[in-house]
């Protein structure tokens, strides 16, 4: 499978999804850990690959997503956005119902 | 030739007619040498935004600023607002975090 099918597999079959430079348990970048735990804070279950560990994906996802920086949050196959956005929606009170019906969906 | 910061403040006043913008040079805060042009947080407040989700917005910057993302630029924070929502927000953008290590594994 190619990177690209990769990522297209990976938003399709995750409804929530954080690409993100670590883990939710050891962020590797500040934007990276806020935007988690803006997502954990929701009580959620989410997926998520840390980019660090996967150069192809941190390659070709910038292209697909026509977003070039990490973190990306990814709902229901969808761009989000990155932590600034994440933050903002979370400040106004629309993250929690996104992924809240994303999540039981 | 021009610093990055200039050509990121030239790029955005052409291409948003901002009525506010606001470049900061925030490369201190990561594990940079001294005096990089690495890390940068932009406050643009425009009526092009205007009926433009967030995603867009950031997306339009992006687009705008390309050479420099692709380049000598490694982090970019964007605080996009419309003049309405940005007296709304008290003419005020969140502060960017500090850095966490992740940069130094970077080629860049």
């Amino acid at each position: 499978m190619s990177t690209l099918d990769v990522i297209k597999d990976q938003i399709s079959s995750n409804n929530v999804i954080l690409y993100m430079k670590g883990s939710p348990q050891f962020p590797q970048c500040g934007f990276s850990a806020r935007a988690v735990e803006a997502l954990m804070s929701v009580g959620k279950p989410f997926a998520y690959v840390n980019i660090l560990e996967h150069p192809d994906i941190r390659a070709e996802l910038p292209k697909f997503a026509n977003w070039p920086t990490f973190p990306q949050l990814w709902v229901k196959g969808e761009l989000v956005g990155g932590s600034d956005i994440i933050l903002e929606m979370a400040q106004k009170g629309e993250l929690k119902p996104l992924i809240e019906e994303a999540a039981g969906a | 030739m021009a610093s990055v910061q200039s050509r990121i403040e030239a790029k955005l006043q052409s291409a948003f007619a901002p009525a506010v913008l606001q470049v900061v040079n925030e490369s201190h805060m990561h594990s940079v040498p001294p005096g990089s042009e690495t890390h940068f947080k932009v406050v643009v407040v425009s009526d092009l935004f205007a009926g433009k989700r967030s995603v867009a917005r950031h997306q339009a910057i992006y687009q705008t600023l390309a050479e420099e993302v692709q380049g000598p630029v490694h982090a970019l924070a964007i605080h996009t607002y419309t003049p309405e929502e940005w007296s709304l927000n008290q003419e005020a953008a969140p502060a960017s975090p500090t850095c966490r290590g992740g940069s130094k594994a970077d080629a860049h």
